[in-house]
């Protein structure tokens, strides 16, 4: 049992890294930050906003994945030839839709989002207002004819 | 009689009977949608947005010595193509491998781009899973697969002979998925 348990140990100790071997991305600027602090820091800015498409739950900026790399040295490279991070974010979206953004866009889908709650405060002060009108017409009522009461 | 004077002043204000049930109809519209949303399953594959659009131009390097690199210049030949990303690295390239190997000797033109690779590792995975490319082309920094809004590998594209992108599989091609896969490069050889 204890040699079963050897042979199978160094088994996985072998095969294990032979599976797992991808390589990092040789992009540029995949771990290298740009040389000017200004431009870094428009293109951090803009890393933060977009997801990593392997480890869909993080920034591009928070990931480690290959491909994240190779998505932050697209960014810096277009950053530093002088785009503006509007640009890069269109040229995303243009190849993996509004999905790899996490600003959210105003598009012909979305627009209810950003128009449902202004239609709601219209709705509530208008309901408010008629109440509040309301109310004083029934008090300008009842003081109107205070013989009723008796 | 001032009971009923109330009743009286009191009724122009009083909301209509059948909205006093508004509110709750919303909440109940809303719990709905959220429970469609819980109950069905999530899709999070990232399709590339390129479909139906010309593949983007580029011209990549030969990731093996004595063979060619790819450029996208060669999907405009008249002829669809099958273009494959993929990756030594890739446990489920090994799987379609037999696939491709299928699809090459019923004569599909299949261009390889390899992406974040090394010459030793590919061309050991080739050796060992067959090699079923007419050019492969070294995408060692990512940036052609960023480029044609490819999230993974194993990808294909179905590229026509225009080299407008028809279709893109996203994952393996399994061995009950080849018929289809021949339907559409039929359908873009039309």
């Amino acid at each position: 049992m204890k040699r079963l348990l050897l042979a199978l140990t160094a088994l996985f100790a072998l095969t294990a890294p032979a599976l797992a071997q991808q390589e990092q991305s040789t992009a540029p600027y995949a771990y290298r930050q740009l040389d000017d602090p200004a431009k870094e820091r428009t293109a951090k800015a803009l890393m933060e906003t977009l997801r990593c498409l392997q480890c869909q739950g993080q920034s591009i900026a928070d990931s480690d994945a290959p491909i994240a790399g190779s998505m932050r040295s697209l960014v810096r490279e277009r950053i530093a030839a002088g785009e503006t991070p509007e640009q890069i974010r269109a040229w995303l979206i243009e190849r993996y839709g509004d999905y790899v953004s996490y600003a959210p866009q105003l598009t012909e889908l979305t627009w209810p989002l950003f128009a449902v709650p202004l239609v709601f405060l219209l709705v509530a002060f208008l309901l408010l207002r008629r109440r509040f009108t309301l109310r004083r017409d029934a008090l300008d009522v009842a003081g109107d004819a205070p013989g009723d009461e008796a | 009689m001032s009971d009923k004077a109330m009743s009286e002043t009191s009724a122009g204000v009083r909301p209509r009977r059948w909205t006093i049930w508004l509110p709750l109809g919303v909440f109940a519209a809303f719990v709905a949608l959220v429970l469609i949303g819980l109950l069905r399953p999530a899709d999070h594959t990232v399709r590339s947005a390129l479909v139906g659009k010309p593949m983007p131009t580029f011209d990549l390097p030969p990731a093996l010595p004595g063979r060619d690199g790819l450029a996208s210049a060669v999907l405009t030949n008249g002829k669809p193509h099958l273009v494959n990303i993929f990756a030594s690295w890739c446990i489920p390239c090994r799987v379609e491998a037999p696939q491709l190997a299928e699809l090459a000797k019923a004569g599909v033109p299949i261009e390889g781009i390899s992406v974040r690779d090394s010459k030793d590792n590919l061309l050991a995975f080739l050796q060992e899973n067959g090699d079923p490319y007419q050019r492969i082309g070294a995408d060692d920094d990512g940036q052609v697969q960023l480029a044609l809004g490819s999230s993974g590998v194993p990808e294909t594209y179905i590229v026509d002979g225009k080299g407008v992108i028809r279709y893109q599989h996203v994952g393996e091609i399994r061995a009950d998925q080849l018929a289809m896969i021949l339907q559409k490069l039929d359908e873009a050889g039309r």
